[in-house]
């Protein structure tokens, strides 16, 4: 079993955990990700480490579907059946020069473990994160203090650039040397962001999320094609050359599940509406 | 036969084969010519003394004769239930010559199923050594390997990177072939005989090699866990799944349960499998109890598949549709697979496996209406642990190489089951676990 050692709304629906893990925290590197399971009936969920402090990890998600809806239910002091990790290839990390990190959403949480690694490697660092508005915008001291510079943007333009990460990144590009990009968000944004960085020539890696079961490289479930050959993301990622991903079959793998994800999530509220007792009941 | 009716079983995961009761188990032992030279024995990839075993069977002596089976396996319920038998002991049972063999696969596990009810007694543990041994995988070789290394009086501990014990008995081989409380209840022994199990540890992530390292020794069991896929067109729209992935979301994960079990797997209404082993037979079946109409696609004829023959009968009686001599070339889809374009072969010359080597007929091209592909074509040995150990030694296709010790490059890390030898059975992987333990208690007695 493992503990969760503080649980928190970050933002609307998005939630941090610490959760106590050694095995995992002692040897995570940046990039790499955990594989958790709330309890005997759950589902192999993978999410990003976030940051590691002694024993604990802390990982980062939206509450959008049945398994994180019910994660969200839980407090510091539960515990899950299982946690897994590190799992995946560790992020690049070297002395490039200047590195840029760019954060959508929920994906913000990925980065500060990054751009942490970034700086202790000697590279000078700018971070862009980037919310829908001001109100989901995560983790903004953090990176604040992190990175050399810092831009925020906001869909809405409730609080720093009005637009997107990409414009931010663009603008950039076209005034200064930036000699590698990561790129942490939903899949379209940084298919979209990617795009912007490809007339640049610069190396940009993307951390990609397919739909995963083992997390071990048994499955497949996690394929993806990366310069025409098909890598599992889980062994083989999780980040990849930005400007080599087919983005487009990796979002169509992502839906594969839609109809019973969207079932299991309708079971779910109205199970926690019924019995008032949120995921801890499983009549 | 004590088979579950086809028309029943095909509506649950229950197990098929009902197994003996105790009248048919004496019944069938009593057969047994007792030879002087027997040759089952040596059929044995892990050396039972069948005919003793049988003898206690014949005898009524149950417990006799299970503590005598557990002298040689300490997975008798298992490998009684998967050993392909008809290549193995019974293929060189000297009835089998005139009349049908013993049913020496059957009796064993009778042997285990009986004495797991009745309360199993451990075989005996030597005093601790002092010594730590770590065996990196819970499958049938890191578990055969834990338990002779335990008996030793080793301090093993044994690293599994899934939630679950077992490794391809766990995730990979379905509960109607292998109920998931006789995998746990062997593993239960060994435990019990004092190795420890650490599950979510995949080494070399969560355990780092150079740990791993300073064990005293090591043995490596992890597996050919990589599935094959064929490299055709459409391989990764959804709707089309490795074995591997289709049977974990159901025999680890229990998708058949969704949404009572959290992970889901698609129902499809027309499935193809391609291969013809025994994880092809696997997969179709369980896609089968998924409500499907399946199709089982193998280039070569009927008589060339490496399935066990039971699997192959079995899978039948449910309503496989077998096509043979046929290969798939494409999968049609847009959003999802609509379709498996495929080829007739005709047989040509025999290639080095004694098997004919197919070869397209050309014209032969049809399309096969279906909504979902499992791919069954073999698996390779799990790349990832052996690529993060330096030093170690690896063969051409991916495996460890061994010694006939099963001792590696690196003198106290040793390995057996599929990561030294290549996708197999069971119970190879078994004898080959149990001879580099012996390697290992040698080196560690000789220390």
């Amino acid at each position: 079993m493992y503990t969760i050692n503080t649980a928190t709304e970050i933002a609307d629906k998005i939630f941090e955990f610490w959760i106590d893990a050694p095995q995992v925290a002692r040897n995570a590197r940046a990039g790499q990700f955990l594989i958790l399971r709330i309890d005997e009936k759950g589902e192999r969920v993978p999410l990003t480490i976030s940051a590691v402090d002694g024993d604990a990890v802390r990982v980062v998600f939206m509450a959008v579907g049945k398994t994180t809806e019910h994660l969200a239910t839980l407090q510091a002091g539960d515990t899950l059946a299982d946690v897994v990790g590190p799992l995946g290839k560790p992020s690049e990390i070297r002395e490039y020069g200047t590195c840029c990190l760019v954060g959508g959403g929920a994906g913000i949480a990925c980065t500060p473990i990054i751009a942490r690694e970034l700086k202790a490697a000697g590279n000078h660092v700018i971070g862009i994160i980037g919310s829908r508005n001001a109100d989901l915008l995560i983790l903004e001291d953090e990176m604040r203090e992190v990175c050399d510079e810092l831009f925020i943007t906001t869909d809405d333009g409730s609080k720093g650039f009005h637009g997107y990460a990409a414009d931010v990144l663009k603008r950039e590009l076209d005034h200064r040397t930036i000699d590698a990009v990561w790129i942490i968000g939903p899949a379209i944004m940084m298919k979209v962001t990617s795009a912007a960085t490809l007339p640049y020539g610069v190396k940009t890696f993307v951390s990609l999320n397919p739909i995963m079961v083992d997390g071990t490289g048994m499955c497949g479930s996690c394929r993806v094609t990366v310069g025409g050959e098909t890598k599992f993301a889980c062994v083989d990622g999780p980040e990849f050359d930005a400007h080599q991903v087919d983005f487009a079959e990796l979002m169509q793998r992502q839906r594969i599940y839609t109809d019973q994800e969207k079932l299991a999530a309708e079971k779910f509220a109205e199970h926690v509406c019924r019995c008032g007792e949120g995921g801890h009941c499983h009549e | 036969m004590s088979d579950r009716p086809a028309a029943t079983r095909v509506h649950d995961f229950a197990e098929v084969d009902q197994g003996l009761t105790a009248e048919e188990a004496i019944a069938e032992a009593a057969r047994c010519l007792q030879c002087k030279k027997p040759l089952c024995v040596g059929g044995c990839p892990v050396c039972i003394d069948i005919p003793a075993f049988i003898a206690e069977v014949a005898e009524g002596n149950f417990a006799e004769a299970a503590r005598l089976v557990k002298e040689q396996n300490m997975l008798p319920a298992i490998c009684g239930r998967v050993c392909p038998q008809e290549t193995q002991c019974e293929g060189v049972c000297i009835l089998g010559k005139k009349e049908t063999p013993i049913r020496i696969g059957a009796l064993e596990r009778f042997v285990a199923d009986w004495e797991r009810e009745s309360g199993a007694t451990l075989p005996e543990v030597a005093a601790p050594t002092g010594r730590r041994v770590a065996v990196v995988g819970s499958g049938p070789a890191g578990i055969t390997a834990a338990a002779d290394l335990a008996r030793a009086g080793h301090a093993v501990t044994v690293y599994e990177s899934l939630h679950e014990a077992g490794g391809v008995l766990t995730y990979g081989i379905p509960s109607f072939r292998m109920p998931k409380d006789v995998v746990k209840a062997e593993i239960e022994q060994v435990v019990r005989m004092g190795a420890e199990i650490k599950k979510n540890y995949l080494v070399g992530r969560s355990l780092p090699a150079e740990e791993l390292l300073a064990y005293d020794a090591v043995f490596l069991a992890t597996g050919a866990g990589l599935p094959s896929f064929m490299g055709i067109p459409g391989e990764n729209l959804p709707g089309v799944y490795s074995a591997n992935e289709f049977l974990t979301r159901v025999n680890l994960m229990h998708a058949e349960k969704f949404p009572a079990f959290d992970t889901p797997v698609k129902h499809a209404a027309r499935v193809a499998v391609i291969g013809g082993g025994n994880v092809a037979m696997d997969a179709a079946r369980v896609a089968r109890r998924l409500g499907a109409k399946v199709f089982l696609i193998y280039r070569r004829r009927e008589e060339d598949m490496p399935a066990r023959l039971a699997e192959v009968h079995h899978a039948k009686e449910e309503g496989i549709e077998f096509l043979t001599c046929t290969n798939p070339v494409g999968i049609i889809g847009d959003a999802a697979v609509t379709g498996l374009e495929c080829v007739k072969m005709s047989m040509c010359s025999l290639d080095a496996s004694g098997r004919p080597s197919p070869e397209p007929e050309t014209g032969s091209e049809f399309t096969l209406d279906v909504d979902m592909v499992i791919q069954a074509i073999g698996t390779s040995p799990n790349p990832l642990l052996v690529s993060l150990i330096p030093g170690l030694e690896r063969g051409r296709k991916g495996n460890v190489v061994v010694d006939e010790d099963g001792r590696t490059s690196i003198p106290h890390v040793f390995a057996g089951g599929d990561i030294a030898t290549g996708a197999a059975t069971v119970i190879e992987a078994m004898g080959s676990a149990k001879k580099a333990a012996a390697g290992i208690n040698r080196m560690l007695r000789e220390a």
